[in-house]
Order: structure tokens, then sequence, then C-alpha cells
């Protein structure tokens, strides 16, 4: 087997400013600071009024090889890199040191239904989605019907996609990736769409196209399930750097076992608050006492107070919460709408208390998400305020080790 | 490992500040691309309004019985050349139509389509190309106006028609030359998107559309040249009216208009590697 991608002291590095909170480069702003600059004798600046940037290395010194068909699966907490990781392979963004060596052509997949437009029909997004990623007319029209079939969308193939059901759509876009034929296919967490089913589908069909034609994977996920299931070999990024890189099972124990308390609060970094309009900017997991903390007994609530802006409001916009277990299974998902909380202008405020003796004696994490209903993710945080349930005496607690759940219910025995 | 392969095997090699080295390549390699968002841009244009199609007749008549009425009854000028003064006013708000429409649907192209910049990769510059095409079938339409105004004035144009082609790419080039530019400019300062209807507004009067070029005092005539939006509407003229052009003037328009162009791909090619991380 030969390597077709290899990867030599990547860098890639951001420049944060912290002059104010605007989302971009405005002239104005250009203009007046210009402005002032020649109106004002240097030393009268005081140091604060300076503007302070900083560097930050989304990725730092990452080094690994990739041999042709296997099946990568890319794992971390947020902020690892892992996006930046997968823009830089797919040639998005430029690196900052570096080199990249690649064999064969690059098809990503960072997104379901890229330059999926609302008003064309079904047939004109297959062909318009394939163009943009990267397939010529002729393969197109030679994988047409492998893709409705696919699909499952033949009876509403002149309809415009916007009267699709969401369901209907993610399969479409995902038909359209999967008959993709490059040497080298990069996919992002879009299988966190669709349903179960469909899921499967997917899975499989990225398990053919490398078992039966050679062609290589790359596949971001926060779920180590699909990642175990799919992946032969798994890369651990942490902070922008490469923490580990072996077989998936060994990766994964790494990661677990890694993935202990952090006692802290979830505060937005300015990168992500300046890209998205709508935000979390703050999440934290605490006791009764208001006290952060990872640390629970079985018989303690446990209060999620988190807060969010949105600059850019919808009606249709939705808060969702969710539990997963170490394995990031989803527990459960609690879902309201933006415009049940309370707010200030633009800031919103959430505090919600979970129950005490439900949630089983084991490690969970959160995830946190505002979507549209119809399908626009707004903001996606996951694996954060991880924590643990301790065993307080629990019928359970004599089998601490062995997988009983997550949940502990209180039945009511009849007839006894 | 690196050693066991050698340089040749390797297909794409990043480097910093090396992404536009198989640049041209990549842009003929997506020229599908190209096709095909001209074409999503054309259709979404028309299916979504229905006044679509109609507005592009509209505007360009409206104004044009509006020019003819204020400059040539108003202001009581009148046009040197021989055609009537309202086919004149036409033949010159052809290409300026042209030229303000793929100037403002180019430079804010890159903006509506950042969903596509943050997501794939292909050369950044098919996306204000394939809009500039889409005022191109505005101009058709337009196009067919000016025929129908032939016939109702029963005016017969030259063998210099033939000609007109070569004008339009001129038209084209100035357009695209320009929007480039701008189009760079507008994801840096999200605020210019503001400023261009003005640029627009204020280059419809320094440009010879309601007039004809030849009312400038020829002193000022190589000055006023470095509009390159003058040549090309002077152009237009000579070919559908057979008004006469100044040659020096001419060039000095065309010169300007392919500076521009190399500025704008310049500017564009410079900017185009922080797209992704600005928008």
């Amino acid at each position: 087997m030969s390597s077709v991608i290899e990867v030599n002291n990547l860098s890639k590095s951001f420049i944060l400013s912290h002059e104010g909170k605007e989302a971009y480069t405005a002239l104005r702003d250009v203009i007046s600071n210009r402005a002032k600059k020649i109106f004002s004798f240097p030393g009268w600046m005081k140091p604060s009024e300076k503007k302070s940037k900083e560097l930050f290395w989304a990725l730092k010194d990452v080094n690994f090889t990739i041999e042709e068909g296997n099946r990568i699966g890319i794992i971390g907490r947020n902020g690892a890199g892992k996006s930046t990781l997968l823009k830089i392979l797919s040639r998005i963004t430029d690196i900052t040191s570096g080199s990249i060596k690649i064999k064969g052509r690059v098809a990503s997949l960072l997104e379901v239904g890229t330059g999926f437009h609302p008003e064309l029909t079904g047939r004109e997004n297959i062909f318009l989605n394939g163009a943009i990623l990267g397939m010529s007319r002729r393969e197109i029209r030679s994988q047409f019907d492998a893709i409705v079939d696919f699909a499952e969308v033949e009876r509403f193939l002149d309809t415009p996609v916007k009267r699709y059901s969401s369901g209907m759509y993610v399969r479409l876009a995902f038909a359209v990736a999967a008959h993709l034929e490059p040497e080298i296919l990069v996919v992002d967490e879009v299988l966190a769409v669709g349903d179960a089913q469909f899921q499967k589908k997917c899975l499989g069909k990225m398990e053919d196209v490398s078992n039966n034609d050679g062609r290589t994977v790359l596949f971001v996920s926060h779920n180590m399930g699909v990642i175990q299931q799919l992946c032969n070999q798994t890369l651990l990024l942490k902070a922008g750097r490469v923490e580990g890189f072996d077989k998936t099972k060994v990766i994964i124990d790494q990661y677990i076992s890694g993935m202990q308390q952090y006692d802290e609060a979830y505060v937005v970094n300015e990168r992500n608050a300046a890209a998205k309009p709508n935000h979390f900017n703050r999440i934290a997991l605490t006791n009764k006492a208001n006290t952060i903390t990872s640390d629970f007994n079985f018989e303690e609530n446990m209060i999620l107070d988190f807060t969010f802006s949105i600059t850019n409001p919808s009606n249709t916009l939705q808060i969702g919460i969710g539990l997963n277990d170490k394995y990031q299974s989803r527990v459960f998902t609690i879902l309201k709408p933006v415009s049940f909380f309370k707010n200030d202008g633009t800031n919103f405020h959430g505090r919600l208390m979970l129950p005490a003796g439900l949630i089983a004696p084991n490690d969970y994490s959160f995830a946190f998400a505002i979507w549209e209903k119809n399908g626009r993710v707004h903001d996606y945080i996951d694996n954060i305020c991880s924590c643990r349930i301790h065993d307080t005496g629990t019928d359970l607690a004599l089998y601490e080790g062995s997988d009983n759940g997550s949940i502990i219910i209180q039945p009511s025995w009849l007839e006894q | 490992m690196a050693v066991k392969n050698s340089e040749q095997q390797w297909s794409l090699v990043i480097e910093p500040g090396k992404a536009g080295k198989n640049y041209w390549k990549d842009i003929w390699r997506y020229r599908e691309l190209f096709y095909i968002l001209s074409w999503r841009d054309i259709k979404v244009r028309y299916k979504q309004t229905v006044i679509g199609a109609a507005w592009s007749i509209i505007r360009p008549v409206l104004t044009t019985i509006i020019f003819t009425i204020v400059f040539s009854k108003v202001a009581n000028m009148n046009n040197p050349g021989n055609a009537p003064y309202a086919l004149m006013v036409f033949a010159g708000m052809l290409p300026w139509q042209f030229f303000s429409n793929a100037l403002s649907e180019s430079s804010n192209s890159l903006i509506g389509n950042a969903n596509l910049i943050t997501k794939v990769y292909f050369p950044r510059m098919i996306i204000p190309a394939s809009s500039v095409i889409t005022s191109l079938v505005d101009f058709a339409i337009s196009f067919g106006i000016l025929l129908c105004m032939f016939a109702w004035y029963r005016y017969i144009p030259s063998w210099h028609i033939l000609f007109l082609p070569l004008f339009i790419i001129l038209a084209f080039l100035c357009a695209i030359g320009i929007g480039l530019y701008l189009t760079a400019v507008n994801v840096k300062y999200r605020d210019f998107r503001y400023i261009i209807p003005f640029i627009v507004q204020f280059g419809l009067y320094i440009s010879p559309v309601g007039f004809s070029s030849s009312v400038v005092p020829e002193k000022y005539r190589l000055l006023y040249s470095l509009n390159p939006m003058a040549g090309v509407i002077d152009g237009f003229r000579w070919c559908l009216l057979g008004d006469a052009i100044n040659i020096q003037s001419f060039a000095l328009s065309v010169t300007i208009t392919f500076i521009f162009v190399f500025i704008g791909i310049y500017y564009f090619r410079k900017m185009e590697k922080s797209f992704a991380d600005n928008i």
C-alpha cells in the first residue's frame, strides 16, 4: 500500500483581533482609525486603545501519513482543529506553514446539500450539486439513475426542493455525494442528519467505497459508535496537535480516558462568536449551590445555566439540549423554542434543572444547539459540561463497571 | 516514509501561499461549474420574479424616455449624428445597463454564495464571472428592444454592426475588471456595498449615456476618455448608428479597460486566499 496523503509540520493560525464585536471589518472603522492616527501624536495614544491582536493556532505542527484504502476517523473535542483540518485538506483555506501532499482527486463533503437551491427542482439540484462537488456533467448523467434510486425520490424529481420534507432533502443531497468517485473522500459530520435507516445505508455505502474500490475516506465525527463501526484507523486531535494516530479501538480508549472532568464553563471563543449570528455565549453545569462542578451524586440535582445571543432572529428558532453518554450516544433531548426564554434584547438566559435520582451513575456530557425548525443549524456544541455521576448506594453500586444503561427508574411493582 | 514516494507521484502539493499555482488550469477544469452556476442564476432570476423578464424591458425603456426628454427637450441638446435622439440614448443605455447590472450583481455575488465558499474548493473567480453572464441575458432582451426601435424609426444600421461582438466583449471586460475588484473589497469591508449603488449612479452621469460624447469640449476629451465606459458607449454608437468615433480617446478607454482587468484579477487573486476565513 502506498500513502495517499502526507502531512508535514502543518500549522494554521488565525489572527484574533480584540478590537470590537463586529463580525467583519467595516470600511468606516478603517477610515476613522486612520483619521485618528493622523490627528493624534503617537504618544497620546493610551496603551488600552492600541489594537490587541492575538495569534491563534488552530493547528500546530501536525504530522501524519495516510495509506491508500483506509478509513480514517478524526476525533477530538470542540476547537481541537478537526474542521480546520478538513477545510485545509479540501483546499478551502490556505495554510500558514508546512506542506501537504495528496495523491488523487479529493472530494469533500462538509455539509449536506451545499449549493442546493430551494427554487430548483430535484433533478436540477442533482446537476448543480454534482458540479459543485466536482463531477462532470457526463459523470452525473451516468450516475443519475443510481442517485435517484439511492435517494428514493423518483416521484418528486420535478418538484422544487423547497417543497421537500427535510428527510427527502437530506437523502437527495447525500445521494449525490455518495456517488462521487474521488480517490479521497473527506466527510464532516453529515451523517448526524437523516433517519436511522438512511444513516445505516450511508455508512454501508462509505464502507463499500473503501473496501471495494480501494478509496480512502476521512471522516470527522463525535459519535464514537459510528467511528468504531466505520473507521479502521483514527486520528485524535487536541488543541491543534496530534494526540494520537493508531487503530480506532486504541485511540477511542485513549480519548475516553482523557475526557475526564473539566470543572469549567463553556465560554464561546471570539472566532465562533464573530462567525455565528446566533450562538451560545456561556454554558455552565452547576449544583444547587450555584457552584460549577462536574461531580454529582446520584441523588443530586444538576443545573444547566446558559446564555445565548440571537442577532439574526427568526420565529422558528429552537434550542436543543441533549445528554450524551460516554460513547456519545444520546440519552435524551430537550427542545424549546427561543421565544420561551427571557431576554434583554439579543441576550437570552436559560436555567434548567434535571431531576435527581434518574440518570444512572456514569460519565456524561452535554450537547447544545440552536437551529431553525426547517433544518438550518446556527450553533452546535457538544462534548461540553462533561460530568460524572457517582453512585451513592443504588442497587447497581455493586456492579460498577458493567453497563446497566443510562437511567434508573422507579417503576411501580404491581401485585407484590 | 516520505522517501518512499518520489515527488512526481503527488497530484497536489499544498504549501503556504502557493494555492494559486494551477489557478488557470483549475478554472478550465471547473468550467462546467461555471456553466451550471450561470445557468442557475439565470433560471432562478426568471423563475422567482414573474416580472423578472418584464423588468429588464421596463427599466431601460423608461430611463431612455426620461433621458430623451430631459437631455433633448429640457436641456436642448442635439445629436451630432443622424439618428433620432431616443435611438442615440438607447444605444448608449444598452452597454451602460449591462455594465451597471454586471457590476452590482458581481460585487454581491461572493457574499450571496458564502455557503459555497466555506464548504467547497473551486477557483473563486467563477462566481463573479458567472453572475456577469446573467446580466448578458438582460442585455440580449434589451437588444431585442433596440431592434424594435430600429423598426419603429425605420432605421437601417450600416455594416459597422458586424463589429458589435467586439464591443460587447469590451463591455464585458470592463464590467468584470471593475467587478472583480469591487467583489474582493466587498468581502473585506462589508459596508462597502452601500457605496456601490452610488458608484453606479455617479457613473451614469459621467458616462455619455444621455448625451453624445462629442458635446464634451475638445480639450477635456482625453481626460473624459479615462472613463472606460465612455469608450464602450462610443463604440456601440459607432457600430449601431454610425456615429463618428474619436480614435485617440477610444484607444485610451480601451487601454484603461485592460488596466482595470489586470488590477481586478491581481487584487482578487491576492484576496481570494482569505475569502473563506473572512466571509
